[in-house]
């Protein structure tokens, strides 16, 4: 009787059904690649071949090269040569790369300390309306919308440093300005920040509507019962029913602020004297600028380093949050 | 349950092995064996219909010509970006142009075809400027890519501004001193940016600023090859900073945003808004292609040089070239209409009267400054062959065209030349966006960084 191992999943039965188990193993059969393949196994794999293939060809290939073309020099004509960890040694050897680092943590940072709670303070006001709440998310989803290459264009032109500029015009209609905007170190980094902000925020603005539905209405009944203030309902139910959500939004901020290229690339080219040079930009740099271009060794090894970095931090984020985000 | 699966396993195996007939059935199939196909970079992206137009006719006439080869134009302008995208992925057009500076440091790398056999076999070989020729020749000798066009850095203005100003358009600045006063009156009379200079970091900026420095007598590198020199901060280039520092904060005549590459100073000349600048001669095709430039308002001048030995202009110039992979019948194609497009005008009376007369049929420039490919002599008769057909404002040019063969000419620094300029683009943004910058300081740094970027080079 129990010769047979026991089908996955299905728990011990008694002895007195242990016959009638018997007869059930005539009508279902072990599974073997033939009964996977029968049960409808290989249309499985059929019709995740594709997603396989393109993940295949447009991720995994790509990373598995990366780490390769890190270890050695090519000029993309002749077969590459082996260098071993020159390419690592050339990176953090470059003056440049200390600038670049520090550019990004200020480019994260300003992201997480203005464009952090906006899409959230704007979720919380959004799901206080009672009427015009669809108006207001399609609004503020729009600049998702426009194509980023599209905006960052138009965001030019009303950065234009001149009083007749479109933001120092309507500034100045308050007495404001003109501001150089991107023509100034100081002011190159915050203006790329603003225009980033107000492209995202709108995607993250409905994940937090949604959310924020799930938030138990009788909570906030409670607290109005009690006297409670929005802020304070805010402070006391809203932000830690949220904890999950937020948690998790503010690692995927973090991931892609530390990925920023677009931004500097289209603005400034790396800014008023280097002061807008984000990591993105410089590998950007080691691969194709200046017709030194073709150190595509070092541009992967630097891609292989910031990786590694997102990769733990990462992992110490997750670990150090996990008892936050548990209920 | 069963008969679905099956139906459905059956019905993409068929569709994926259907899928991958038509793939296969739509493939290119290979060129026969008597015709060869080039792709030739045409014009830049963004190029009016009409001079698209220009371009078509020029290859029917050659395809006529070569009953073998077929030419396929494509829009391609050289970047290093898209070069390296394109070589990976070897998608780049046969024949494409690439600048001077950057042609011998690709030809070094093996990233341009060997053309020196092809190339020594044309009739005119001998003749080509000895100058010209060495910026495509690699440092072994390998010839890498054929001269089409040289051109010395000119002073644009915008005549129109001028007259506003109150200034003569036709006695434009001849010292720098007076192109710090004519730009402060144009900043105050006319609101626009007096004088403007590139100040994007994509090497323009670097290059403008040795422009400027070679025009006071001061040179970015001494020595040659492996024993060259950075020679940045020497007190030319301070000089020039200095002139923009104040020109920037004193003055207030160079506008409120200075991150200007090459084509959108183009583009910003063109609409009106910038009295001087500094860019190749050549520029007046790009301005008409692609910017659409009302002819009246544009005059050029040379560029005013200090009373010093060493004064002289930046010369650049285009050098064409093919794809490394190109086999030997594609090279000796590529290099047969490299002949004819870019070369015969300027050298056979009945080639240079047929292009000159399409170019005007389409509206576009004929007898744009520029430096011979050969001598004098022969530029000056090619000049007189296609006299009839010449458009552009030339005696709006004569600022320039008068006074530049009595300019000395000087090659960009040889070794690492982009690497060099992108050290300059950073001194060049802090001096124009920073008001306490130290130039000094800046300049210090900016030679210890190329000096370094020669060393790996080289």
């Amino acid at each position: 009787m129990s010769a047979v191992d026991a089908i996955p999943g299905e728990s011990t039965t008694p002895p007195a059904a242990a016959a009638l188990r018997e007869a059930d193993l005539w009508r279902r059969p072990r599974r073997t690649p033939l009964t996977w393949a029968r049960s409808g196994g290989l249309t499985t794999l059929l019709l995740i071949l594709p997603m396989l293939l393109v993940f295949g060809a447009f991720s995994w290939y790509p990373i598995v090269q990366t780490v390769i073309m890190s270890l050695q020099s090519t000029n993309l004509v002749d077969p590459p040569t082996w260098v071993g960890l020159d390419n690592f040694r050339t990176v953090l050897e470059d003056p440049l790369l200390p600038k670049a680092i520090e550019n990004t943590a200020y480019f994260a940072g300003l992201a997480l300390l203005f464009g952090y709670p906006i899409p959230l303070a704007a979720a919380v006001l959004m799901s206080e309306l009672r009427r015009f709440r669809g108006v207001y998310a399609t609004l503020v989803y729009l600049p998702v919308v426009i194509p980023p290459v599209v905006a960052v264009l138009l965001w030019k032109t009303f950065y234009d440093g001149s009083s007749a500029g479109a933001f120092n015009t309507v500034l100045g209609w308050v007495g404001l300005g003109p501001y150089p905007w991107l023509q100034s170190a100081s002011t190159a980094m915050p203006s790329l920040v603003l225009e980033a902000t107000w492209a995202n925020a709108g995607a993250t603005v409905i994940i937090y509507l949604a959310a924020l539905t799930s938030v138990n209405s009788e909570l906030y009944e409670a607290a109005s019962v009690d006297g409670a203030s929005l802020w304070r309902k805010v402070w006391h139910i809203t932000l830690p029913q949220l904890r999950g959500v937020l948690l998790v939004t503010m690692i995927l901020q973090i991931i892609a602020t530390a990925q920023v290229f677009l931004e500097p690339y289209l603005f400034t080219s790396g800014g008023p004297n280097n002061s807008t040079l984000t990591v993105l930009l410089l590998i950007y740099n080691y691969a194709f600028a200046n017709s030194l271009g073709g150190d595509y060794g070092s541009a992967a090894a630097l891609s292989l380093m910031l990786a590694a970095f997102l990769a733990v931090f990462s992992l110490v984020y997750l670990r150090l949050t996990r008892s936050w985000s548990t209920e | 349950m069963k008969s679905t699966h099956r139906a459905a396993t059956v019905a993409v195996v068929v569709t994926s092995l259907l899928a991958a007939c038509v793939a296969g059935a739509s493939a290119k199939s290979s060129s026969s064996q008597a015709t060869v196909t080039i792709s030739v970079a045409s014009l830049i992206p963004g190029s009016t219909p009409a001079a698209v137009k220009e371009f078509e006719n020029q290859v029917a006439q050659f395809e006529k010509a070569n009953p073998s080869i077929k030419v396929k134009p494509v829009e391609y302008q050289w970047t290093g970006p898209t070069f390296a995208a394109k070589l990976a992925a070897k998608t780049l057009p046969t024949v494409f142009e690439v600048p001077f500076t950057d042609a011998r440091t690709l030809g070094e790398r093996g990233q341009l075809a060997d053309l020196t056999r092809e190339i020594k076999a044309l009739p005119y070989f001998s003749k080509l400027n000895p100058a010209v020729l060495a910026e495509a020749t690699t440092a072994r000798g390998k010839i890498v890519a054929l001269p089409k066009g040289a051109y010395a850095q000119a002073l644009h203005y915008n005549r129109k501004l001028f007259t506003q100003a109150g200034l003569d358009p036709s006695k434009p600045p001849t010292t720098w001193a007076q192109i710090r006063a004519y730009a402060k009156q144009i900043a105050e009379r006319t609101g626009k940016a007096g004088y403007l200079q590139m100040g994007k970091a994509d090497n323009t900026a670097g290059w403008i600023l040795t422009t400027v420095t070679y025009s006071l007598g001061g040179r970015m590198q001494s020595g040659s090859g492996t024993s060259a020199r950075a020679t940045l901060d020497n007190p030319q280039t301070a000089t020039a900073l200095n002139l923009i520092k104040t020109m920037r904060w004193t003055d207030n005549s160079m506008g409120s945003n200075f991150d200007y590459g090459w084509s959108d100073i183009n583009q910003a000349f063109a609409a009106g808004n910038v009295g001087m600048y500094i860019s190749g001669s050549d520029v007046y095709t790009n301005l008409v292609q692609a910017s659409n430039i009302d002819p009246g308002i544009y005059g050029v001048t040379t560029i005013p040089l200090a009373k010093s030995k060493t004064a002289g202009v930046l010369g650049g110039g285009t050098l064409v070239a093919v794809r490394p992979d190109a086999n030997s019948a594609a090279k000796a194609a590529a290099v047969k209409w490299i002949d004819f497009y870019y070369v015969r005008k300027l050298v056979t009376k009945s080639q240079a009267i047929r292009n000159a007369k399409s170019l005007v049929a389409n509206k576009q420039p004929v007898g744009v400054p520029a430096l011979p490919l050969f001598n004098k002599k022969q530029y000056d008769l090619a000049n007189t062959w296609i006299k009839p057909y010449i458009n552009v404002p030339t005696a709006q040019m004569a600022p320039f065209t008068s006074r530049i063969f009595g300019q000395k000419l000087i090659p960009e620094p040889a070794v690492a030349t982009q690497s060099v300029y992108h050290s300059l683009d950073t001194v060049v943004q802090a001096v124009l966006t920073d008001r306490n910058a130290n130039i000094a300081q800046l300049l210090q740094q900016a030679n210890t960084t190329a000096q370094d970027l020669m060393r790996r080079s080289t």
